[in-house]
């Protein structure tokens, strides 16, 4: 990654897309998020340890590739995913929104910070951490390529996890 | 401590075809299980893969507690408490590392990672250097392992680990044997998943049968698994109590019905050319039934659980929190299995996981269900009827029988009533 002013996506822009893919993780809006992603999207949460350094030796909360994402949006939509089934009412906000460079690829790398409140049944859980996105324009839209979540606790035991973070 | 009668309590509570809610909710239950189980019976620690070199050391749960696995310059495995012997501070922050020495940053002691003690600051104070001879760190009264499965008891004596193991040692070479090189290596760390339920609701589940198809309806049609079938009316698959409070559903008769090699792993063996042909070499004309055969899936009691391509171990907080710490099974000599088993348990378990994060979500629900105070019973008579016993003389039962659960609390039952040394 290459620290530059030249970057494709502006930090203005980069943040309306960042507030977007938040609002619809948090309507669930499973086909509108899944569109944000590009055909070679990668979607991860690390664990603990070494696991935020090498997710192909190490095992993550998740590490989605796009047919994965795919899989996870339609059992998110079966009906019978019963983690989500009512699905957790989530807010979350994302803040400290930074332009970071441009990567080999030519996407734009944006970090930020979020907290997420999700409440259901089992009680009230925040979630909170660093989330880093590569963004590329596709046919003059916005797309996602990769976003990677780092939570705070997770080295932690954690509670289920199974609505879009 | 005060005596009580718990004999007469579990043998009311625990039925041959059903078990009180109470046993899930209860804190005096929770307590006496402590007692009887986790400080008591083979409890799975580690694997020595995760402590390759002399000084690695790493902390694993034990029941409630925290134990420091070491291995020392010698190269000898200790199970060793995580508590200075002078005023009870931890000598161990970091989860995994590499030292030869524990220190205790409360008073400066310091310990070798056999659990000796080697020194504590201003020595006179406590009578000089002879004192330092009883002072070292707390240890795992005894310690065993098998392939490299490290288990460890509190009590000072019963059961050797293989008399415990019992039926169930057979699962570990069967596991073993699928690498190329006859070892396990727990290399690929760990996801911790946290649920608000009793352990033996996680317990139970794990060789429940009946389940998968309900709960886990949903990846079957999106993933287009054939997982379901292996649980249904028809399946050859057989569930099977181990005896020891260990059971299994035993897939190898669908595996066979099949008879496709790595058909258990959902593939094919052109997708894992290098090792099936590593397999063939090491195993000749017997390379065919390991590979049609494939892992276990057994629930070794009271806390591990062969799950085919993963390992979980059950950690108990209280009496209705539980965590499950997971991981991939990783194979010595076979880096193509390693890493799609690698990314098929990323995909499957842990906080996000296909199919964990629906059974953690049935165990909570499970635990609000059972504070509803009637019917006051589970049922556990599911094919009661119709158990039979196979060539070994253990029960067995249809894929989707009770038959596990009635063997795991015919075993607790025991474990709870049984008269023990004072």
């Amino acid at each position: 990654m290459t620290a530059s002013t030249d970057v494709a996506i502006d930090l203005r822009t980069a943040e309306q897309f960042l507030y977007r893919e938040a609002r619809l993780a948090d309507d669930h809006d499973y086909d509108g998020w899944e569109a944000l992603w590009t055909d070679d999207a990668v979607y991860w949460i690390p664990a603990g340890g070494m696991s935020a350094v090498d997710p192909t030796t190490q095992v993550s909360i998740a590490f989605d590739n796009r047919s994965r994402i795919h899989t996870r949006v339609a059992q998110l939509k079966s009906g019978k995913r019963h983690s989500q089934s009512p699905p957790s009412s989530v807010r979350r906000l994302v803040t400290n929104v930074e332009v970071m460079g441009t990567d080999d690829a030519g996407d734009t790398c944006v970090g930020a910070n979020f907290l997420a409140v999700e409440a259901r049944e089992r009680g009230t859980t925040v979630w909170a951490g660093r989330a880093e996105y590569r963004l590329r324009l596709v046919d003059g839209e916005i797309r996602l390529a990769w976003k990677k979540v780092t939570l705070v606790d997770r080295d932690r035991a954690l509670p289920t996890l199974s609505f879009l973070i | 401590m005060t005596v009580v009668d718990t004999g007469s309590r579990y043998d009311r509570l625990i039925q041959p075809d059903r078990v009180h809610g109470s046993l899930y909710t209860d804190p005096s239950v929770y307590a006496d299980e402590l007692e009887r189980i986790w400080y008591r019976t083979w409890v799975y620690i580690g694997h020595e893969s995760e402590v390759p070199e002399p000084n690695d050391y790493v902390v694993k749960p034990m029941g409630p507690q925290s134990v420091i696995m070491t291995r020392d310059k010698q190269g000898q495995v200790h199970l060793l408490l995580n508590r200075c012997s002078h005023r009870a501070n931890l000598v161990c922050e970091d989860e995994r590392g590499n030292s030869s020495a524990l220190r205790c940053h409360y008073h400066g002691w310091t310990f070798a990672n056999d659990g000796r003690l080697l020194g504590y600051p201003f020595m006179q104070g406590y009578g000089g250097p002879e004192a330092k001879k009883e002072l070292g760190l707390g240890r795992v009264a005894r310690m065993e392992s098998y392939r490299g499965f490290v288990f460890g008891s509190f009590a000072a004596e019963g059961p050797t680990l293989r008399e415990h193991l019992g039926a169930a040692t057979e699962a570990f070479d069967r596991l073993c044997r699928l690498s190329p090189e006859g070892e396990v290596q727990l290399t690929a760390g760990w996801l911790k998943h946290k649920v608000r339920a009793n352990w033996k609701m996680l317990l139970e589940n794990e060789t429940d049968g009946y389940h998968p198809q309900f709960v886990h309806s949903s990846i079957f049609e999106v993933g287009q698994s054939g997982i379901g079938d292996l649980y249904s009316d028809k399946s050859l698959a057989v569930s099977r109590d181990l005896g020891d409070g260990h059971t299994e559903n035993d897939l190898r008769p669908e595996f066979r019905r099949i008879g496709k090699p790595l058909g258990w792993f959902g593939t094919t063996e052109d997708r894992l050319p290098d090792y099936v042909r590593r397999m063939r070499e090491v195993h000749g004309p017997g390379a065919e039934e390991i590979l049609i055969d494939g892992s276990p899936h057994v629930m070794v009691f009271p806390n591990l659980f062969i799950a085919e391509i993963q390992l979980f171990v059950l950690q108990p907080l209280a009496v209705d929190e539980t965590v499950q710490h997971v991981t991939a099974v990783q194979f010595a000599g076979a880096p193509d299995l390693n890493r799609r088993m690698l990314q098929q348990t990323i995909g499957s378990v842990g906080p996000a996981g296909f199919l964990l994060a629906d059974d953690s979500e049935m165990y909570e629900r499970n635990q609000r269900g059972v504070q509803a105070r009637t019917p006051e019973w589970l049922q556990i008579k599911r094919g009661m009827h119709r158990e039979r016993l196979d060539e070994n003389g253990h029960t067995i039962g249809y894929a989707t029988d009770e038959v596990p659960l009635r063997g795991i609390w015919r075993h607790y039952r025991q474990l709870m009533t049984e008269e023990r040394p004072a």
